[in-house]
């Protein structure tokens, strides 16, 4: 936004020094955990996309998944049968995953509110379908396994901390991306849709184009984390694109705090820890426990993880 | 039509000469005739007020010029161009501004952010995707402030402001854009007598070629500000002409003023 130099001063020093622990984590962490840690930063830059649409621009999606699948079956896929390279990987996964998310935003942009929520459910369930079964491209149920590890100037990444490494070198400069986005004339619009769509409209601004930017860039960052889902794991299943992917992100953001992009980080370690980590060690009940702290967030922490925590500040 | 200002001239040559013109609006809702064959004028500096009792017309025919609404039939002609068909962002765009008869505002953002975006729309380059100084749009805000008696105000949020500050908002965020043609609905709806009274100043100081709509209950205003007086009645027009036409009209006075339902028409606040 306009204003405040000292915040964002702020802002910037504190995610410096975020950026620079998580780079250490590697050479104290244990590889498992550090394996944990990756999964939470592509995840995080998952729901700071999502964020973007749904805390920036008032766009709650249900399909957010599709992007990120696309965009990791397009990396696996140019791993697996064209280039070895780490960036061009990324690159294909970020185009893909704009490319996608600009056909279905073309039709789901015009609708609002209950309207925009099921097509873009309905246009994740057609993408995780497609995935299922266009075998030739994406080896269908059993997705694209065996994927090389992807090169970095000259080098594979082998092992968990060069894996860490190049996730979080990509992820930090996509969100500072974001971020500037987001403090840009752009998405103080975006925030202006948000708040008040009918008087953007008599402000002269042309809503739609606005609105079908924001839904593209989100798809592309989406695309994107997939990218590096797919240099971490290896292995890309349709179960990337459904719900399973799209409901914890939106859960992330809620539990987060919508509209801050950090808070999405924070909601993002939250639901990974609680569903994959803290779950398993109850049973596999770690849907329940994420469903549970989703309600406990909801009524005990309105506006997430990010009002809770500015509060001192007297921001929000 | 009774309407005077719809001229022979702007018969054959329809909007020339005209800020902002229309002919024949009409709208439908169901069985009801909200608005139905309107003709209006505005010229360059207009100062025109349409007043009518509840449900005669007035926001919808607001709604139609603005864009926020289709005739059903009717055209509308912004500087000789036939607008009938753009879409509201655009009318914006050509230079109509508007208040809403409710707060319009950015409800998460400060006073002074309110009218950035609005100023920045005119200022150029609003989708620029990477942070920028903002100075030309916070000086432009901060000075819209100082004029509609919100001096200092520009990092108080919205949601803090009192009714009165939001609508000498409402009417700062209006002006950002420098509208050629200003649609004001009830300006001065729940205003204290001194807001209004300080309303009425700003009004009188806007620049001398913007063509003024408004629509206002509170007649004091209405003649003190309007050159022009158009009254509204189930649609129609009733009467138009200048403020001393409009008080001695007999067709205002029998349809309004003898039948003791001064109330209505004067005093009463739409809701």
């Amino acid at each position: 936004m306009i204003g405040r130099p000292g915040s964002a001063a702020t802002t910037a020093a504190v995610a410096a020094a975020v950026v620079l622990a998580l780079a250490a984590a590697p050479l104290v962490l244990a590889p498992y955990a550090v394996t944990v840690l990756t999964r939470i930063l592509v995840f995080a830059l998952l729901a700071m996309s999502l964020d973007l649409l749904v805390g920036i621009t008032g766009l709650p999606s249900l399909g957010h998944g599709a992007y990120f699948g696309a965009g990791a079956y397009a990396a696996g896929w140019v791993t697996l049968h064209a280039s070895p390279s780490g960036p061009v990987a990324l690159l294909v996964a970020l185009t893909a995953g704009g490319l996608v998310a600009a056909a279905a935003g073309c039709v789901a942009v015009r609708a609002r509110g209950i309207f925009f929520l099921m097509l873009t459910l309905a246009i994740g369930e057609i993408v995780q379908q497609l995935a299922e079964s266009w075998h030739e491209v994406t080896g269908g149920s059993n997705g694209l396994y065996g994927i090389p590890a992807a090169r970095v100037g000259g080098a594979a990444l082998v092992g968990d901390q060069a894996v860490h490494w190049w996730v979080l070198a990509v992820a930090a400069t996509a969100a500072a991306g974001l971020w500037l986005l987001a403090s840009s004339p752009f998405g103080h619009a975006l925030r202006g849709i948000r708040d008040n769509e009918a008087r953007m409209r008599a402000l002269g601004y042309r809503v739609y184009g606005y609105k079908l930017a924001a839904f593209v860039v989100a798809g592309a960052v989406a695309g994107l984390a997939g990218g590096l889902l797919s240099a971490q794991q290896r292995l890309v299943t349709p179960a990337e694109l459904g719900l399973g992917t799209s409901i914890p992100a939106l859960l992330a953001v809620t539990i987060g705090g919508a509209g801050t992009l950090w808070g999405a980080c924070v909601g993002a370690a939250v639901v990974v820890l609680v569903r994959d980590h803290l779950g398993a060690s109850l049973g596999g009940h770690g849907s329940l426990l994420l469903g549970a702290v989703f309600v406990a967030v909801v009524y005990l922490l309105p506006g997430g993880a990010a009002r809770a925590l500015s509060m001192p500040r007297r921001r929000g | 039509m009774t309407d005077a200002g719809m001229t022979d001239a702007a018969m054959t040559e329809p909007g020339k000469g005209a800020a902002l013109s229309c002919a024949g609006l009409s709208r439908e809702f169901g069985a009801v005739r909200a608005v139905d064959g309107v003709d209006l004028t505005l010229p360059a500096g207009a100062r025109h007020a349409l007043i009518g009792p509840n449900g005669a017309g007035k926001s919808t025919i607001f709604r139609l010029l603005a864009g926020g609404l289709r005739p059903g039939a009717g055209r509308i002609w912004l500087d000789g161009a036939d607008i009938t068909r753009s879409s509201e962002a655009r009318r914006a765009r050509l230079g109509i501004g508007q208040t809403f008869q409710h707060s319009s505002l950015f409800l998460s953002m400060s006073a002074g952010d309110n009218i950035a975006l609005a100023a920045r729309r005119r200022l150029g380059r609003p989708w620029w995707p990477l942070p920028t100084s903002g100075r030309a749009e916070r000086e432009r805000a901060d000075q819209l402030l100082a004029e509609v008696g919100l001096a200092g105000r520009a990092a108080a949020p919205v949601a803090l402001l009192s009714h009165g500050e939001r609508r000498q908002l409402e009417l700062a965020v209006a002006l950002a854009s420098r509208p050629r043609v200003l649609l004001l609905d009830e300006p001065a709806a729940g205003l204290s007598p001194a807001e209004s009274a300080r309303l009425a100043a700003l009004v009188g100081e806007l620049p001398a070629d913007v063509a003024l709509l408004f629509v206002e209950h509170d007649l004091d205003l209405v003649f003190r500000l309007a050159t022009r007086v158009t009254v509204m009645h189930l649609g129609r027009v009733l009467v138009s002409g200048t403020p001393a036409e409009v008080r001695g009209s007999a067709e205002v006075q029998a349809a309004y003023l003898g039948t003791g339902a001064r109330e209505d028409l004067f005093t009463g606040r739409a809701t």
